[in-house]
């Protein structure tokens, strides 16, 4: 047995670190999940209240401004409408609408701090085994504090999303600005080019590569997280999921997972679609 | 005092540049430095002066500090110790703002995998240095096109760098560096990524821009005989440190040293050797006045090689004239001999 006395109460200090953020500062995080409450319901109600045939119709169109191949664009619509023929449109739109907002906030947080993990050596040996901590942590273990910040719900699904997914964004961007060709920046910097002129015409459009691709996982990574973030109060796919396992109903479970699979199908295929466009920006002109 | 001039640099490579400058200073070599300090000396106390309008050739071997040299002048690189002027001002004391204000203005850059914009076309990567200066679309577009054509390169304004050959890719580098107008034209190694034919036709074009543009051009080899073809002067570096200065014939007919003399060795004489180097020089007075009159005649810069053809043609002694037909001096056939076998 392991001496008692050499026992570190880490797990009370958290909780008293958590109450006292709740105490303190519970006003704050009520406005911010607020905002982001506002977004996302905004978004869930478009997409649920459009016709089915118009949110087919712009998946068609999204997929082939990517792709430019009729294939491509025909085949994801008939990915989605077979997540109708399931009866589960409606739940689809939510996690949709779910994974849009936690996607979109990975990259606003995300490439900024990969930027400046590219810039900086030390930023980036500080964040490397936080990244590394936010991708292996369990969950669960950051969705109770997020549930006493800020209650059950979709605001904590997105944050716990968002921890989760947010980390292949980061670390490509660092590694995309990072792979930029030395002589390439000397030549940009030879000619008097500002930092800002280097970052916004030369660092970030010769990373856009990496930088979509990481997009593209952390789209991934959402999807994936949906069915957890179902147990915490979010609706959509995962909740049937969940549903299933809790009737032990393997037919209603293995229909919420297929609707997941294809869903993700779709949005692989779009952001692998953009990234080789970036990649070949000028394919067009040859 | 020139227009370009390098004082005392030295640079030093690793964590602690100070301590190593010591010993530098004191006068260790390189591998000392690096064995007892672990920090590569990159120059060691070089000065040279550069001036306005000539071409001037740094060569040297790879870790030689030529490439390491040529980044000091715009500040790629700074230096452990030392200074660097242009036209009397420090550029090392130049903040942020002010060095990007010299570098956009006065300096352009040519490199050796000629570091162009892969996202950007012909068009854009040439008028790239004009909108980092902030000149509008219209006139760096108009400014681009002149540039793009002279370096023969029209009809390619919408073509990707990845889509052209090398030797075309280099052309768009120098046109890039041409088209802000620089005083200074830094060429890394410019030219040593081409085919050995291309590469010739290049310097044949750098030296035709150069006879009409008169710009000052600082040029990085480690091929002598392309450094001897364009080079009004030649530096040559060893291991950090200068080992001589001088113009193309100075430097085949007296090497400072044997490293240069192993150098000069397989050089083609005939093509850097000019006849006022070869010749017997007349003292005023001691003119010879035998048969003079059908005797050929050439310029004191004519080039052996063809002195030679000149030579065997006639077999007679050849008088040699300088700018404003003077006669100074003259060569015989042993002279061309004895000059082309040294």
């Amino acid at each position: 047995m392991f001496p008692e006395q050499l026992n570190v109460p880490l797990g009370k200090w958290v909780n008293q670190f958590v109450d006292w953020l709740v105490i303190n500062y519970g006003a704050a995080f009520e406005a911010f999940a607020d905002s982001l409450l506002t977004v996302l319901v905004a978004l869930e109600q478009v997409l649920r209240g459009a016709p089915w045939w118009v949110v087919l119709i712009a998946i068609a169109a999204i997929t082939w401004h990517a792709s430019k191949n009729w294939k491509l664009a025909v085949g994801l619509v008939i990915a989605m409408f077979a997540i109708g023929t399931l009866g589960l449109w409606d739940k689809a739109m939510q996690t949709l609408a779910l994974m849009i907002v936690a996607t979109s906030l990975s990259v606003i947080i995300g490439v900024p701090v990969g930027i400046a993990m590219a810039m900086s050596n030390r930023l980036r040996a500080i964040m490397l085994p936080v990244l590394d901590t936010m991708q292996t942590m369990p969950s669960f273990v950051y969705l109770i504090p997020a549930l006493m910040l800020f209650g059950l719900g979709k605001v904590p699904a997105i944050l716990a999303t968002v921890i989760y997914a947010a980390p292949p964004v980061i670390r490509l961007t660092d590694l995309g600005i990072r792979l930029v060709d030395q002589e390439v920046l000397e030549a940009s910097r030879s000619f008097g080019a500002s930092r800002k002129q280097i970052l916004f015409g030369v660092q970030l459009p010769l990373a856009l590569p990496n930088i979509m691709a990481g997009i593209n996982q952390t789209t991934m990574m959402s999807i994936s997280m949906v069915v957890i973030a179902s147990m915490i109060g979010a609706r959509g796919l995962g909740e049937q999921v969940l549903m299933g396992i809790q009737r032990l109903d393997v037919g209603a479970g293995m229909e919420a997972g297929i609707a997941i699979v294809l869903l993700a199908v779709v949005f692989d295929r779009i952001g692998q679609a953009y990234g080789k466009r970036s990649q070949r920006s000028h394919a067009e002109d040859v | 005092m020139s227009y370009i001039e390098i004082r005392n640099i030295f640079k030093i490579f690793g964590p602690d540049p100070e301590g190593a400058l010591e010993l530098a200073r004191a006068g260790s070599d390189k591998d000392e430095i690096l064995t007892k300090t672990g920090h590569t000396v990159g120059l060691h106390d070089v000065s040279l002066s550069i001036e306005q309008g000539e071409t001037f050739v740094v060569m040297g071997l790879s870790g030689s500090g030529k490439s390491t040299l040529i980044r000091h002048l715009n500040r790629l690189i700074d230096p452990t110790a030392g200074s660097v002027s242009f036209g009397g001002e420090d550029i090392l004391a130049m903040d942020i703002p002010a060095l990007n204000a010299f570098r956009r203005k006065r300096l352009g850059m040519v490199f050796q995998r000629f570091g162009l914009l892969p996202h950007r076309n012909v068009m854009d990567n040439v008028a790239y240095g004009l909108e980092i200066q902030g000149t509008d679309r219209k006139s760096r577009e108009a400014a681009a096109s002149k540039w793009i054509e002279r370096v023969g390169l029209a009809g390619y304004e919408a073509k990707f760098p990845d889509q052209l050959s090398g030797g075309m890719q280099q052309r768009v580098g120098l046109a890039r560096a041409l088209a802000t107008d620089p005083e200074v034209l830094l060429m890394d190694e410019a030219f040593s990524a081409l085919d050995p034919l291309i590469r010739s036709d290049m310097q044949d074009e750098l030296m035709k821009l150069q006879a009409e543009l008169h710009k000052t051009i600082v040029f990085i080899t480690h091929d002598l005989d392309e450094a001897l073809k364009l080079g009004d002067r030649i530096a040559i570096l060893k291991d950090g440190k200068l080992v001589q200065v001088g113009r193309p014939e100075e430097i085949i007919l007296h090497p400072a040293d044997d490293y240069v003399q192993a150098f000069t060795r397989d050089v083609n004489r005939g093509r850097v050797l000019r006849a006022r180097s070869v010749m017997q020089r007349l003292t005023p007075g001691s003119e010879r006045s035998e048969d003079d009159s059908n005797a050929p005649v050439i310029r004191d810069d004519t080039r052996l090689e063809d002195i030679v053809s000149i030579s065997l043609k006639t077999g007679q002694t050849i008088s040699v004239m300088d700018r404003d037909d003077n006669r100074v001096g003259l060569i015989d056939r042993d002279q061309v001999i004895s000059a082309l076998s040294r």
